[in-house]
């Protein structure tokens, strides 16, 4: 086989194989849905944060606007602090509420935030008031236990 | 007495190869910062590493394509048998990309790589001592790692990485084909959960410096074992043979320790 059919072929191998990786970018992986524009970071304290993991989605209604960076433990107020970057065009009153919220009942978990009716409007580095944690399965079965409890005794009078 | 002496016999052949591995190991390194010092030639005169791409890489598309498929195909039957019982069957597609691109991608082309490019490696170069083409190279003044090893080393180094990308793509293909096509899963929740799950950074481009990697083991281990070949018929014959179980047990202990380091840390997905 003379040089210039092995440059071809090497050439389409060389394609082929850039191709594969675009395709693995771009349809397998996130890519197209990777935003590169601009954020600003706000910040949310939590009790408790559940499964909740950096890179998870921050969401308004439903659509994505966001992302978590951060988590860290605060030693003085004992609470969860996180940091999420959502999207400049995105823009939020001063009293929006976060929530820690799961999509499915084994899904992953996110933050939705629920706008509120401030005329003001969050800035970059600002944290927000309203929080409401995730919800831990075995509080939630104490709880019920609890006032299964509670509703027991009287009736058995 | 004469028991004895088998036993300080045996113990003095164990110590004799153990420190003849050791004297191998360090041989290698010097072998390859040797050749990467005068990989000079095999990067000016790059048709040489065209050729060898062309011998490493196009020659080995079709058992790489056709591997993928069958991988993929069976991971999108065997993943579905198991989804479903969780009623969990639109999550295939996730189960399929992230063991592709994270694992079986890069390993699995790259024992296959070094059962098919590598071991010819080995074969030609060794074949090539053994009728002292090397020895004629070094006569003519012309060095024959530069001119023989390190376009070998680069075409396959360069090949790997595209091999694994090619096998990924294409049993993400096999797994669309069984898993949407034949089963019917759902179409956009196969590529949608898909999507959500495989991070460009943690797990595409985790699973190509993998494949980088294998591919400098595989090519490594595959010039050294040809140069070092005893240069007789039965010295190749089981130079080949010990690229290929050596490749393949380095494949496996680094993706060991790859896998350790990449995916372990932090904070995970």
């Amino acid at each position: 086989m003379n040089r210039s059919t092995i440059d071809l072929w090497v050439g389409v191998f060389v394609v082929m194989g850039f191709v594969a990786l675009i395709f693995l970018a771009l349809r397998v992986g996130n890519l197209a849905s990777f935003s590169t524009g601009e954020t600003y970071q706000v910040l949310a304290k939590f009790s408790n944060i559940g499964g909740l993991k950096v890179r998870a989605p921050v969401k308004s209604a439903g659509v994505v606007v966001g992302r978590i960076v951060e988590i860290r433990f605060d030693n003085e107020s004992y609470e969860a602090v996180v940091a999420m970057d959502i999207e400049q065009a995105y823009r939020f009153p001063r009293d929006t509420t976060a929530k820690i919220l799961t999509s499915g009942i084994l899904g992953e978990q996110y933050v939705g935030l629920e706008a509120g009716g401030d005329d003001k409007m969050l800035a970059d580095g600002e944290r927000l008031r309203l929080t409401q944690s995730a919800v831990v399965l075995e509080n939630l079965i104490s709880q019920f236990l609890f006032n299964k409890a509670a509703e027991g005794k009287p009736a058995e009078k | 007495m004469s028991r004895l002496a088998s036993v300080r016999g045996q113990i003095e052949r164990l110590g004799s190869g153990l420190s003849s591995q050791v004297w191998r190991v360090g041989f290698a390194s010097r072998f390859l910062a040797y050749m990467l010092l005068h990989s000079g030639t095999a990067l000016r005169r790059f048709h040489l590493t065209i050729a060898e791409i062309y011998f490493a890489g196009v020659l080995s598309l079709v058992i790489i394509l056709v591997s993928g498929l069958f991988v993929g195909m069976v991971l999108g039957l065997q993943g579905y048998e198991t989804l479903q019982r969780f009623g969990a069957s639109e999550s295939l597609g996730v189960l399929v990309a992230l063991s592709l691109v994270r694992e079986l991608g890069p390993v699995v082309a790259g024992l296959l790589f070094a059962s098919r490019a590598g071991s010819a490696i080995t074969a030609e170069i060794g074949l090539m001592k053994a009728t002292e083409q090397l020895s004629a190279m070094e006569m003519m003044a012309v060095d024959p790692v530069a001119r023989v090893v390190a376009p070998r080393f680069w075409g396959g180094v360069l090949s790997m990485p595209l091999l694994a990308a090619l096998f990924s793509a294409m049993g993400v293909f096999g797994g669309y084909l069984v898993g949407v096509q034949l089963i019917g899963v759902d179409a956009g929740a196969f590529w949608s959960q898909m999507q959500a799950a495989v991070d460009l950074r943690n797990d595409i481009l985790n699973g190509v410096y993998k494949s980088i990697v294998f591919g400098i083991a595989v090519t490594w281990i595959a010039v050294f074992e040809g140069y070092d070949a005893v240069p007789t018929a039965e010295g190749v014959s089981r130079a080949t043979t010990r690229t290929v179980v050596t490749s393949s047990l380095a494949i496996l202990a680094l993706d060991f320790v790859l896998t350790a380091l990449m995916f372990t840390g932090g904070n995970g997905q």
